[in-house]
């Protein structure tokens, strides 16, 4: 329960940070994507007997690659490339499962999340991912923030932007692939969406923003993960459910003021 | 002696495909403390144009030179501001304040993991101040209108200290009203700040009167001098084609009669 709770508290400050970034640039279908990309690497990493955050982070950075290198090369729609990878990635998953029948129990609390699971090794992994993915945000934020708001700006004063793109999807490949021991496949996208959306319904600046979608993140892992332990509930699920609380309060709040 | 060359072109031609040149062997130069109009149809090559000087595009043809300088050994990205043509029907819903936005004028100037200094908050402060809009500050940019929008990125222009200032169609999207406040701002700019200014528009009356220099731009180089002496109807014919007529406008005490 304690690995959980730090676990969670980790994932609950790097998911909005890369979800903001996302959302902003209308792209919030990725975190999906990258999370059933993560769930063909779990898959891949029972099959191999190999830790499964391995598996999942390699090929959801992979992806994130080749998301990128697709999107640029405009033959494909932005969206579509998603979809291509999303519905791509599960297949295989799919197949990988059918092949061995084995693990299905275990794969399960990868899909809804799971606060039993997490092993001290997990936890190390977790950690100190989730504070590379940090300090790579607070370090590149104003790049990042400018790239978000306005690309062809940025690149005309002279921005790598395609690098700072790049570098974005891969940090969001991996807040994914670390996220979903305690989130889940299925419900890792809504972490890191809704709490942004909720901060956004306040109408201030971007920093401030932020920094809410973080707090309200918090929140909400902190009081899933609690419902969770007492009243054994898929922690995915519960995190998710307070989460859009505190999404229909904020809509609520600042409809009266 | 002549003032010193900021832009100039040699010989540059663009296409997208070799089928449909855009830009045909454009020869021009652009000094210091120029106030230059370019006008032209739909199509034409105007954007292309812009940025290809920005360095968004790269010149299928020819010779590019800024400041003195090869456009590919030209680093001081910062000495040119550009405001893009779409600011007015940029997206409401980003969550970003217009302090955020100006400064986002400085990142280029800073470098990597660079933080902003005291020098660079003076510079936005100053930018802000100009352009009018330091009562903003703390305003979402997708709140304020069409007029007031233009003016942040225009100041988020002015916060990198350019030396030219490249505007593309600025008053689309802008009433009526707000426009002649617009270019009294752009002349006083290049008058009493010393930036050379350049602006793209559809509107011939408005170059012909505001700037001191136009160039007339379909896919070459139609004209390019003193407003007065070029925008006649043999111009405007091989501009627009041979029902080009330029209308006076009526005044708008005449129209109130």
């Amino acid at each position: 329960m304690i690995r959980a709770f730090e676990a969670g508290i980790a994932i609950a400050i790097v998911a909005p940070l890369i979800g903001m970034f996302l959302v902003v640039r209308r792209y919030s279908l990725m975190a999906d994507t990258l999370a059933h990309v993560s769930f063909a690497g779990v898959a891949i990493g029972l099959l191999l007997k190999i830790n499964p955050i391995f598996s999942a982070i390699g090929l959801s950075v992979i992806a994130a690659f080749g998301i990128e290198s697709l999107r640029n090369s405009r033959r494909i729609f932005g969206e579509s490339v998603l979809a291509l990878f999303l519905s791509g990635s599960l297949a295989v998953a799919v197949i990988i499962l059918s092949l061995s029948d084995g693990f299905n129990a275990n794969l399960f609390s990868y899909l809804f999340g799971s606060i039993s699971t997490v092993s001290r090794g997990d936890l190390w992994v977790i950690v100190a991912l989730a504070v590379i993915v940090f300090l790579d945000v607070v370090f590149l934020y104003k790049e990042l923030f400018f790239t978000s708001f306005d690309s062809e700006l940025a690149q005309a004063s002279g921005l790598p932007v395609k690098a700072i793109n790049l570098t974005m999807v891969m940090l969001a490949a991996v807040a994914v692939a670390i996220s979903i021991r305690i989130v889940g496949v299925l419900l890792i996208g809504a972490l890191m969406v809704i709490p942004v959306i909720s901060a956004m319904q306040y109408g201030r600046g971007f920093r401030f923003t932020l920094i809410l979608s973080v707090v309200f993140s918090l929140i909400s892992v902190i009081v899933g993960l609690f419902a969770s332990y007492y009243l054994d509930l898929a922690s995915g699920g519960a995190i998710v459910l307070v989460a859009l609380i505190i999404f229909v309060l904020s809509l609520i709040f600042v409809k009266k003021s | 002696m002549l003032p010193e060359p900021y832009i100039e072109l040699d010989n540059v031609s663009f296409s997208y495909d070799k089928n449909t040149p855009v830009l045909e062997n454009l020869s021009f130069t652009v000094r210091k403390g120029e106030y230059l109009g370019i006008i032209g149809p739909n199509g034409g090559g105007k954007t292309t144009l812009i940025k290809i000087i920005l360095g968004l595009l790269h010149p299928t043809d020819g010779r590019v030179a800024l400041f003195g300088k090869d456009r590919h050994d030209f680093k001081e990205k910062h000495r040119i501001g550009y405001v893009p043509q779409r600011v007015t029907q940029a997206d409401k819903n980003f969550p970003a304040t217009v302090l955020e936005v100006v400064r986002t004028g400085r990142t280029a100037r800073l470098g990597f993991f660079q933080k902003f200094t005291e020098k660079d908050s003076v510079a936005v402060e100053h930018a802000m101040e100009i352009s009018g809009i330091s009562r903003y500050r703390d305003t979402l940019v997708g709140n304020l209108s069409g007029g007031e929008r233009q003016r942040v990125f225009i100041a988020r222009a002015l916060a990198s200290e350019p030396d030219v200032l490249i505007l593309d169609e600025p008053t689309v999207g802008v009433d009526i009203g707000a426009q002649k406040v617009f270019y009294d701002f752009l002349a006083s700019l290049n008058r009493d700040h010393n930036l050379t200014v350049i602006f793209i528009s559809h509107d011939v009356d408005a170059v012909s009167q505001e700037t001191k220099t136009v160039l007339c731009l379909n896919h070459n180089l139609v004209c390019h001098g003193l407003p007065h002496d070029l925008l006649n109807e043999h111009v405007l014919e091989r501009l627009y084609g041979k029902h080009a007529k330029r209308v006076a406008h009526l005044p708008a005490k005449l129209l109130e009669k």
